[in-house]
């Protein structure tokens, strides 16, 4: 598949003008690769007694991977597990060194591509707030001045001296976040940071996003949420097996990273791995009330669920079915294409679209919309599943369990004193 | 910034170099060597008054069964033998101490190591540096049964930062060639105890040099570094009338497999930390 670089007019940069701004992140032909031996030796013992250490598989990570990142863009990188987004993040951050090619940055850089990992749950938050900041960099008088900015803005100053062991995850993920946001770091590398905390901190994460977009600040973000891509990157770049296949409009980029997605998602129409299934996904998303198209969806609001498919080959009558499952992987609920609607078959290169209305009686939290297509009327003939076709976030006030329902709860007292 | 087409203006761009040893700023590596060997310090007495006197409860429980065994069932004649057992064991516990945290540092602080980037020297350095701020408490306790015991004060006691450097940079380079290894392979760590054990008997520990009849373990002896650091700290702190390091080795030229040893030991364990220190979080 050829490189394909779209257009990086105002539309995609959506207001700003970068070409303006100087390059802060240079990458030229970085290449990275792993030896992974076949009986790994991993004790003198070993060494000693394994007489053949030739079984060498070369694990290409990274192939001449070049981009610039403009000061101030929020850059995002997609690409589905092992197409080497990741490693890219560690030879950015220095963690991995590149086999070939160089990385050229100006200004600061905030050394984690994790949050919480340089913190020590022995020790208590004022002085992992500390040991954070000068792992950024600053000085640690400078680190020590900003605790009460980073607990503010965590919500956290009344547990300053207590130890991180004994905080939640959630207020775990708050310091992280507030540590790292209030650093002076100039460029931020991010990996799949909104998978974590609640949805109110979420929310909260979310504002910062928007704000960090529209600062001076740069920031990488690695993802497979194509929704945070869309709405967050002014630009997105797509790797696939280490190499770049797209660079430019996030929206674009995100599409054809469902496409690469679903075109090789497992399907049995055909015996043979990595064939195309006979209908494909081609892309799906939410809407609000409106018709425009959101990720996270409000607590309550209904979910407008679309989905645009195509037909491959012809396909004797099919049958749509999608599920809603929670973080936890637990299927919270399901719809499909009821059978008056469904069509006796499709031909090739037939395109449908699905729309659905769906009552959102869900728990504040993250969604995955998974997919199963039939042929012949008939669960037993599987033309398509793919287990992540969309996700989104319902945020709102928490609620307990994974729905909720409207109640009416009263509580009375009788006898006592009266 | 306006979008008037204007030429970008070019930032200074540097070259990114990758993990390395020391990488990210001298200030930012010693800051962050200070507070994690600090905090860590700080760890191991448990936030409490009595862990101080735990941490001296090793030293101390382990001087007091070998005093016993020494003194009363091999009746060894040895002048000021109590004390010089003492600072013999609390010097030699920078060593045993530095070198058995060090050697699997880098591997315990893995999320630190293939998450963050971070010189990665501060690792098994800190280690040392932990069994440093003990051995140093330690040492008062020491100096207090020195003086209680009878031995007086002398002017070589002013020595004693010499003794302790020349111990604290032979435990970095076994720490940094240690953990380095360990790494890559993971019986390092298990292996380094039993040399460790080793070590402890074939240094001038428990007992004193003279014992040595000449031969073969004698040679051997006068070849470990550690014989004649501690032969020489004997005559500094504990007693001037026993014979100096080169006393014992006998002539400058029986230093020099000492001294050899010594140097090859620091330049190999640097050679190899640094030369591993890229790689290290790709093989975690």
């Amino acid at each position: 598949m050829a490189v394909e670089t779209s257009q990086d007019g105002p539309a995609s940069t959506r207001g700003r003008d970068f070409d303006a701004e100087p390059v802060v992140i240079e990458a030229r032909g970085v290449s990275k690769s792993f030896r992974l031996s076949v009986n790994k030796v991993n004790s003198l013992k070993e060494l000693v007694t394994t007489f053949s250490q030739s079984d060498y598989k070369e694990l290409r990570a990274l192939q001449e991977v070049s981009f610039d990142v403009r000061r101030g863009e929020f850059f995002g990188i997609v690409g589905r597990n092992g197409s080497g987004k990741s490693t890219l993040l560690k030879v950015l951050a220095s963690i991995y060194a590149a086999d070939a090619g160089t990385v050229r940055m100006a200004g600061r850089l905030a050394p984690f591509i994790e949050l919480g990992v340089g913190f020590n749950p022995e020790l208590t938050a004022r002085e992992n707030v500390e040991l954070n900041g000068v792992m950024m960099g600053l000085e640690r008088r400078e680190a020590r001045g900003r605790l009460g900015a980073v607990l503010e803005f965590a919500e956290l100053e009344e547990f300053v001296d207590m130890k991180l062991k004994n905080y939640s995850s959630g207020m775990l993920v708050r310091l992280a976040f507030s540590v790292m946001i209030q650093s002076d770091a100039e460029i931020l590398l991010i990996d799949e940071v909104l998978a974590v905390g609640d949805a109110a901190f979420q929310q909260k994460c979310a504002d910062v996003f928007h704000e960090m977009r529209d600062s001076e600040r740069t920031v990488i973000l690695v993802t497979h949420d194509m929704g945070a891509v869309e709405h967050y990157c002014h630009r997105a770049m797509l790797l696939h097996d280490g190499e770049v296949k797209a660079v430019g409009d996030p929206g674009e980029v995100a599409r054809k990273y469902l496409r690469l997605n679903f075109e090789s998602a497992p399907s049995s129409g055909g015996d043979s791995l990595g064939e195309v299934a006979d209908i494909v996904v081609e892309d799906a998303w939410l809407e609000d009330d409106s018709g425009a198209r959101v990720t996270n969806v409000e607590k309550g609001k209904d979910l407008h669920f679309c989905a645009q498919l195509e037909a491959k080959r012809d396909v004797e009558g099919p049958t749509f079915g999608f599920s809603l499952a929670n973080a936890d992987d637990v299927e919270v609920t399901g719809f499909g294409v009821a059978p008056d609607d469904l069509p006796q078959r499709v031909v090739a290169g037939q395109r449908l679209k699905i729309r659905a209305k769906v009552e959102n009686r869900l728990a504040p939290g993250r969604y995955i919309v998974r997919c199963w297509i039939h042929r012949n009327q008939n669960i037993a003939n599987l033309v398509l599943y793919s287990p992540h076709v969309l996700d989104f976030v319902v945020f709102g006030k928490g609620e307990p369990g994974v729905a909720f329902f409207d109640r009416e709860v009263r509580l009375e007292l009788e006898g006592g004193e009266g | 910034m306006s979008a008037e087409t204007q030429a970008p203006v070019a930032l200074e761009l540097r070259e990114v170099r990758g993990p390395s040893a020391t990488g990210g700023g001298r200030r930012r590596f010693f800051d962050l060597l200070w507070l994690i060997s600090a905090t860590e310090f700080k760890k191991s007495f448990h936030g409490t008054a009595f862990g101080y006197l735990w941490s001296l409860m090793r030293p101390l429980m382990l001087f007091a069964v070998l005093l016993v065994v020494f003194t009363r069932i091999f009746k060894f004649d040895v002048p000021n033998y109590p004390v010089l057992l003492l600072l013999n064991l609390v010097v030699f516990g920078l060593f045993q101490e530095g070198t058995g945290a060090g050697v699997g540092s880098v591997l315990a602080q893995e999320g630190i190591v293939r998450k963050t980037q971070f010189p990665r020297l501060v690792i098994p350095l800190s280690s040392v540096m932990v069994a440093f701020f003990t051995m140093s408490l330690n040492l008062i306790a020491v100096f207090a049964f020195i003086l209680i015991y009878g031995v007086d004060p002398k002017w070589t006691w002013l020595l004693l930062p010499v003794i302790l450097l020349l111990v604290f940079i032979l435990t970095c380079a076994v720490s940094l060639l240690l953990s380095a290894l360990n790494v890559r392979f993971r019986d390092v760590a298990v292996i380094w105890v039993v040399i460790a054990q080793v070590l402890f008997y074939a240094t001038p520990i428990i007992y004193p040099f003279e014992f040595i009849e000449a031969g073969v373990l004698r040679d051997l002896l006068i070849a470990n570094p550690l014989t004649l650091i501690f032969e020489q700290a004997r005559v500094w702190i504990i007693d001037p009338g026993a014979p100096s390091a080169l006393d014992v080795a006998g002539s400058w030229v029986a230093v020099l497999p000492a001294t050899a040893i010594y140097i090859a030991t620091c330049v190999l364990g640097v050679w190899v930390f640094k030369r591993e220190a890229p790689k290290i979080a790709e093989r975690l």
